[in-house]
């Protein structure tokens, strides 16, 4: 159960090879954390987030593959997860590719890849995540959304749009369970060092998979909404969203 | 909707701390037999609940049923010359003080607040200012009716092991729907109070020991936010019934009359953060101001003296939509140097308490998970929202355990569920009767979950 704080007991991680995700549930874990499930596709970078997070005093963690893009399977697979569990408090949607957008807007299979991980696959997934909560009566869905997805730029629109899609949805959802005992945060970090964006060169107001982390943690404490990590950019981006186009278009983003 | 067992509709539940809300079927059963069908046909896991001011989640089952007893409300049998009452379990403290205050009875036992129902009275096993002297109040249930998950029907009284495993129980034995008490006898419905300052911790505990002998209730309200040489700077207040001969001339001749109100009522939203450092210092500077340097005795009403917060109808509001909790600890005679770790640590987290509240228990009884042993208990209301609360929490509670003590689990809304079986060695006991009582596994809170009560 979630207590008074705000601190899950158990977790359903969707994409749980992520740094930000491995970050969190070692926060959680120093807390009330003790069950968790890491769901993935690379086997052995859920391997070594499950021996971290047992380390960080965790005592049951299972691995167990899960395709974010076979969106068709995501209903069955997460309804099964809950009842071979015993349900879970958080289920927490780390999943997500950054994909490259010059390739995705001369190559259509990669513009897909990105779409269907960051967008389809993330709605199926929360839709499906959040069938199994309100009949639980209680949980959150925590989305690792983007500040990319505040306004499309030019640099990254696909990534952005498919990110946009998914945090559209999730505010939705968000408005849809109110009542229901199920709570929705949106988290919206900057550029962070992570797998993801290794061997980029980081952004400015950039952060690391821990500060990400106690923000989720400070946020379910506060039963926020949403979160941006670091908070700054929940005024850089309320400017640059409404930017006109002209302007916006011409800044190096 | 109209179910076949009363009302029945999904609804959200929270303690009255207003904190991890979880959904589950609300179902308002009218008599005992309703509550038998109600447990009889019902799905999956159910929790009685009374009026909700256990602070955390001791009577919220996520995703199963919530069985609301406040409509069990009849006063059946009342024995004036004896002493002795026979009512439903949902009736209220208030509706019994309102019923049995003029003819001169009182309940054995309040807490803090008139509104809670004899059924969670029990399952709380309550406490009040007169612990030291008179026990808590299922020292004072001569029976209860206990209805279990499978339908059977139990008549118990403290001669049965059931009867200790639900007293403090927690709703999760059954569901109390009637019970026998002794009340107390009284000849007015006035308090003799005395009240004064003391200067700092010390000077309020051997006040408060000083005055165990000489008063039935006494109590010690804290400044938490006090430091250095006014740590536990305090107002205390000592309390006995009040004789005619006490009264003002012009209230002898209704000396029983009791007729409470709230003069106030909380807004419906608060805004985040009205209960900040700020407003409790203020507050706690003019209460401690307001109170009399030297030993003063005055004649209160009993609603004055008892509940005063019951004058303000739904503060908890005041907290915020983020809510708030409450740590209550126990520490044994003994261990004062821990109650003053457990004080210094609060006062130098800058997490404010409005009304921190110490005072003395007395022997404990045979509830299996009874709060009440020898020792000081110290009651904390915080605000979420400082960072540093969850961690100096789990501070305090290390410092309770290391020294014997325990958590009072009415009040628990976040504790770390390897604690408890330290806190409250009896709990296999507890376990085992409790097994027999429900052997389906069907009673079930989401604070049961939560701290692995039942494995």
């Amino acid at each position: 159960m979630i207590d008074a704080l705000g601190n899950p007991q158990s977790a359903l991680v969707l994409g749980g090879g992520s740094d930000i995700a491995v970050a969190t549930l070692e926060q959680m874990a120093a807390r009330r954390l003790r069950r968790v499930v890491l769901a993935g596709r690379n086997e052995g970078s859920l391997a070594s987030a499950a021996t971290r997070v047992e380390a960080a005093g965790c005592d049951q963690v299972a691995t167990v593959h899960f395709d974010a893009v076979d969106a068709a399977g995501h209903d069955a697979a997460i309804s099964d997860l809950f009842s071979q569990h015993g349900g879970f408090d958080l289920v927490l949607v780390a999943f997500g590719v950054l994909g490259d957008q010059g390739q995705a807007e001369v190559d259509g299979d990669e513009a897909l890849r990105i779409v269907q991980t960051n967008f389809t696959g993330a709605a199926t997934a929360m839709l499906a995540a959040s069938r199994s909560l309100v009949a639980q009566g209680h949980g959150t869905i925590v989305l690792l959304s983007s500040v990319a997805g505040e306004r499309a730029r030019r640099s990254n629109y696909v990534y952005g749009s498919s990110k946009a899609g998914a945090d559209a949805l999730a505010q939705g959802l968000g408005d849809a369970l109110h009542g229901s005992g199920v709570h929705v945060m949106i988290v919206r970090p900057g550029f962070v060092r992570s797998k993801m964006t290794e061997g980029m060169a980081p952004a400015p107001m950039s952060a690391q998979p821990a500060e990400v982390a106690s923000a989720i943690v400070r946020g379910l404490e506060k039963r926020a909404e949403v979160v941006y990590v670091p908070s700054k950019l929940r005024y850089v981006f309320a400017v640059l969203r409404h930017l006109p186009r002209p302007i916006f278009r011409r800044l190096p983003l | 909707m109209t179910g076949p067992f009363g009302t029945e509709e999904v609804q959200l539940v929270t303690g009255w701390g207003r904190t991890a809300a979880t959904a589950a079927k609300h179902l308002a059963p009218e008599t005992s037999d309703d509550v038998r069908k109600a447990l009889l046909h019902s799905e999956g896991h159910v929790i009685p609940r009374g009026l909700g001011r256990s602070y955390g989640d001791t009577a919220q089952s996520a995703g199963g049923t919530v069985v609301d007893c406040t409509g069990l409300d009849a006063v059946r049998l009342v024995d004036v010359a004896g002493g002795k009452v026979t009512v439903a379990a949902g009736v209220s403290l208030d509706a019994l003080m309102r019923t049995l205050v003029p003819l001169g009875l009182f309940v054995p036992v309040t807490p803090g607040t008139r509104h809670v129902t004899v059924g969670g009275a029990i399952a709380s096993d309550i406490h009040g200012k007169n612990h030291h002297h008179d026990g808590s109040f299922c020292d004072y249930v001569e029976s209860m009716v206990l209805d279990l998950p499978d339908g059977r029907r139990l008549h118990l009284t403290p001669e049965d092991d059931a009867f200790w495993a639900t007293a403090g129980g927690l709703g999760l034995t059954g569901v109390v729907v009637e019970a026998t008490l002794r009340m107390r006898p009284i000849t007015t419905s006035s308090m003799v109070v005395d009240s004064w300052r003391a200067a700092d911790l010390d000077a309020c505990m051997a006040d408060l020991e000083a005055s165990d002998a000489a008063h039935r209730y006494s109590v010690a309200w804290i400044d938490c936010l006090a430091t250095g040489a006014r740590l536990g700077r305090s107002v205390i207040t000592c309390g006995d019934h009040a004789e005619v001969d006490d009264l003002a001339p012009r209230q002898r001749s209704h000396p029983l009359a009791f007729d409470p109100h709230s003069l106030l009522q909380a807004p419906q939203v608060a805004p985040p953060g009205l209960m900040n450092r700020a407003t409790v210092r203020a507050f706690n500077e003019v209460w401690f101001r307001k109170a009399p340097r030297r030993r003063h005795r005055s004649v209160e009403r009993i609603s004055t003296y008892f509940h005063p917060l019951d004058g303000v109808r739904g503060w908890n509001r005041l907290y915020g939509p983020r809510g708030f909790l409450q740590h209550q600890s126990l520490v044994p005679f003994g261990q004062e140097e821990a109650l003053r770790s457990i004080i210094e640590r609060l006062a130098a987290s800058g997490c404010a308490s409005f009304l921190a509240v110490l005072k003395r228990f007395g022997p404990a009884n045979a509830g299996h998970l009874s709060f009440p042993m020898p020792g000081w208990t110290l009651a904390l209301d915080l605000p979420i929202g400082p960072p540093a609360l969850g961690p100096m929490l789990d501070a305090l509670d290390e410092l309770v355990v290391a020294a014997g003590g325990r958590v009072y689990l009415a009040k628990d809304s976040r504790m770390k569920a390897e604690l408890v079986p330290q806190m409250y060695p009896r709990l296999e006991s507890w376990r085992a009767v409790q097994r027999e009582l429900d052997p389906g596994g069907r009673l079930r809170s989401d604070q049961s979950q939560r701290l692995q009560l039942l494995p």
